[in-house]
């Protein structure tokens, strides 16, 4: 890293993504992870469009827009939607509580940077030396994905891991192929939006929003 | 031309369907589809086998041996599946179960299923194949939650956060492929297509190539099952309804792993055959022996199935991991055998479902006394899969045991034999259980927990054998494909030399 303008730029959009990963962690309020979310969609649309900028390609900053329209406001839109009448709710009985949680983030974060450093010197260039940070926030979604009870909280964890893949895949390929991109914005995309229209099924058949009632399926 | 014909055909399908609302005809016209759809593949495969692959749509799908192979496999067990869907429709519309809308999205969202595992066999392009297989995944978690009950709902919701995040590894899997084909010198969009890939693996980075397979075998391997990525698997099996759990199980599973053998061969170019090898074996035991332990004290005889499908998937991973010609040429039978055997055991289950009105193993006593034809059926398919002679599946696994003896795997084919005997007891007792005995009807002292599996029991007359000949006809496919292997053995030559060179 040199310190000029566009890699000190580029580290602090990174950086803004996987701290609002971790954020993620310890908010409990629905409203205030669904802020950290958009905050993160529109973060990384911005990575996007530095990078775009920095190899004079308009195809990237046509995709970043994208992102952050996708990612920054219609996904924060649904996620509203599909809590609708719960403004106020909280994770109130996470299954790893909140201190406990970021101890694990952030060992997760170290052993995405001892793990994947190998690729981030094959890549080579600035933006490659990132290239840890973007499976931190992967993992970190996956933490997400077992440690939280509430099916809104699911589908944030699902949406990190995605921007995390999204985050690696801009790192790391200069100029991808038109149907990578498209692949990067809109990936785990539609598997969020059934799951906003299976928790909206659920709430209206059955009444409640915990996986708690998730539990009849086992052996 | 010929490929873009096939993939109109699931097209043609969904939109009679869409306009025919449900009616038995527009079902009838679905399956019509389906089976034109199994003829044009067998002409794609002795047409490739004669003269090579055949491409179309402007590059975007290519058809090799393998491919034609699988849209072969695809289509038969699509054929089948429609063909009792037809009975299933009527029946739920009948007993006022569900209304005419809901039928009629699920016939469009089963065509919309096969047609992209088609898309997904034919793609020339490693990211036509991910968007592909992402579409099953969306199509499959509405089938799962057509009964709208609590059950099917929760299976829906596992079932697609699991496979999203698998689906989501796969493609990272996928771009860390792109960055070393990038580094290898290839920088259009063509570098992704197979051809391609297969031509330059040798120059590609092992470093990445390494940590790109594992992404795509947890990843894809979450869609086919394997331990420890299986959990959605018995759930959403057993709640989807019958025809959808045997195209999931009969042909989705596996779809999902020939994206996993058309990686393996680019990986082994790149990093040597020791390390697929090695995860893959890895992948297959534990399956394997999870399989096993929980289908001995199963109580559910659809989610028996579920584990079974479990069993062959490690089955078939260990047979690709040895990876010579012989090996995967009986990996593709058995992909077939397995369809075939899997897929009339759900359609069976699912009638015996509807009669029966449980899908517990212990409400069920006497089916053969009562009810020869599905008990029957039932239990020559259960033989069939535990693989016993003259089914494909006794040659295939037979073959798939020779070539890891060949390859110093001996260690590894003992303990799937282990197993395989640990589960044929287990399956066995169940199955003995159920079609044996007096044939008393089952009582009600079944214990507590058994609410979720008690379904209301169907009014219409069902042993019409228009139920039991596509299962019968399933039935001596596999066994006539056992004892000869005739119309099949240049084409899967051919096959198993496309990703075992």
């Amino acid at each position: 890293m040199n310190g000029s303008p566009f890699s000190s730029s580029l580290t602090l959009g990174v950086g803004a993504v996987l701290v609002c990963g971790v954020a993620v962690l310890w908010l409990s309020a629905v409203r205030s992870v669904i802020r950290a979310i958009s905050v993160q969609g529109i973060a990384l649309g911005c990575v996007a469009v530095l990078l775009g900028v920095h190899l004079h390609d308009p195809a990237l900053i046509a995709t970043a827009a994208v992102v952050i329209v996708v990612k920054g406001v219609a996904i924060p839109m649904l996620l509203r939607h599909v809590t609708g009448g719960q403004p106020l709710a909280r994770e109130t009985r996470p299954l790893v509580n909140v201190p406990a949680s970021l101890v694990v983030s952030a060992a997760l974060i170290f052993l995405a940077f001892a793990r994947t450093r190998g690729i981030a010197h094959f890549v080579g260039t600035t933006a490659g030396t990132l290239v840890p940070v973007g499976f931190a926030t992967l993992l970190v979604g996956f933490f997400v994905l077992v440690a939280r009870r509430r099916p809104i909280f699911q589908m944030i964890g699902l949406l990190l891991v995605d921007n995390g893949i999204a985050l690696v895949a801009f790192l790391v390929t200069a100029g991808v192929p038109f149907l990578i991109e498209l692949g990067v914005s809109l990936d785990v995309l539609l598997g969020v939006v059934v799951l906003g229209v299976l928790a909206v099924r659920l709430r209206t058949d059955f009444g409640d929003l915990d996986l708690d009632a998730l539990q009849e399926l086992h052996d | 031309m010929a490929l873009i014909i096939l993939l109109l055909f699931p097209l043609l399908g969904a939109v009679a369907a869409a306009v025919g609302k449900a009616r038995p005809v527009a079902a009838w016209v679905a399956v019509g589809t389906n089976c034109a759809a199994l003829a044009l593949g067998i002409a794609v495969a002795v047409r490739e086998v004669q003269s090579g692959p055949m491409t179309g749509a402007w590059g975007v799908l290519r058809a090799d041996a393998l491919s034609a192979f699988m849209v072969v496999v695809i289509g038969t067990i699509a054929s089948l599946a429609s063909w009792l869907g037809v009975r299933m429709v009527a029946a739920e519309l009948a007993d006022g179960r569900s209304t005419r809308a809901r039928e009629t999205t699920y016939l469009v969202l089963v065509q919309a299923f096969v047609g992209n595992m088609l898309l997904a066999v034919l793609a020339a392009n490693v990211g036509v194949l991910w968007v592909a297989i992402e579409a099953t995944t969306i199509a499959t978690t509405f089938l799962v939650g057509h009964r709208r009950t609590k059950g099917s709902l929760e299976a829906s919701w596992k079932y697609i956060v699991i496979c999203s995040v698998g689906i989501a590894l796969a493609f990272l899997g996928t771009v860390l492929v792109y960055l070393a084909t990038l580094h290898a010198g290839g920088h259009s969009a063509g570098a992704l297509d197979w051809t391609s890939l297969m031509a330059h693996a040798s120059h590609f980075n092992p470093a990445v190539m390494r940590v790109a397979f594992a992404l795509l075998v947890l990843g894809y391997g979450t869609k086919v099952g394997l331990a420890p990525m299986h959990s959605w698997l018995p759930d959403a099996h057993s709640q989807a309804p019958a025809p959808v759990s045997a195209l999931m199980s009969g042909v989705l599973l596996t779809v999902a792993f020939y994206a996993i053998l058309r990686f393996k061969a680019v990986t082994d170019l790149a990093v040597g055959p020791a390390y697929s090898r090695a995860l893959l074996v890895a992948v297959s035991l534990l399956s394997l022996a999870l399989a096993a332990s929980l289908l001995l004290s199963q109580r559910d005889y659809k989610r028996m199935l579920a584990y079974h499908s479990i069993e062959h998937m490690g089955l078939i991973a260990l047979g690709a991991a040895a990876g010579i010609p012989l090996a995967i040429a009986a990996v593709l039978l058995h992909i077939l055998g397995h369809g075939l055997a899997k897929s009339v055991l759900f359609l069976t289950s699912g009638e015996i479902m509807a009669t029966e009105g449980t899908s517990r193993i212990d409400g069920i006593h006497g089916l053969l006394a009562r009810r020869p034809a599905l008990g029957g059926v039932f239990g020559v398919g259960l033989l069939a899969l535990l693989g016993l002679p003259p089914f494909s599946l006794f040659t295939s696994e037979l073959l798939m045991i020779r070539a890891e003896f060949q390859v110093g795997l001996g260690w590894a084919a003992s303990a799937a034999m282990v197993a395989m005997v640990v589960i044929f007891v287990a399956v066995a007792g169940h199955a003995r259980h159920m079609l044996f005995g007096s044939g008393t009807p089952p009582t009600e002292t079944v214990s507590a927990g058994a609410d979720l599996a008690r379904v209301p029991v169907v009014t219409v007359a069902r042993s019409s054998p228009l139920v039991t000949a596509p299962l019968v006809v399933g039935l001596v496919a596999c066994g006539v494909i056992g004892v000869f292997a005739w119309p099949l053995t240049e084409l899967l030559r051919a096959a198993a030399h496309v990703v075992a060179p």
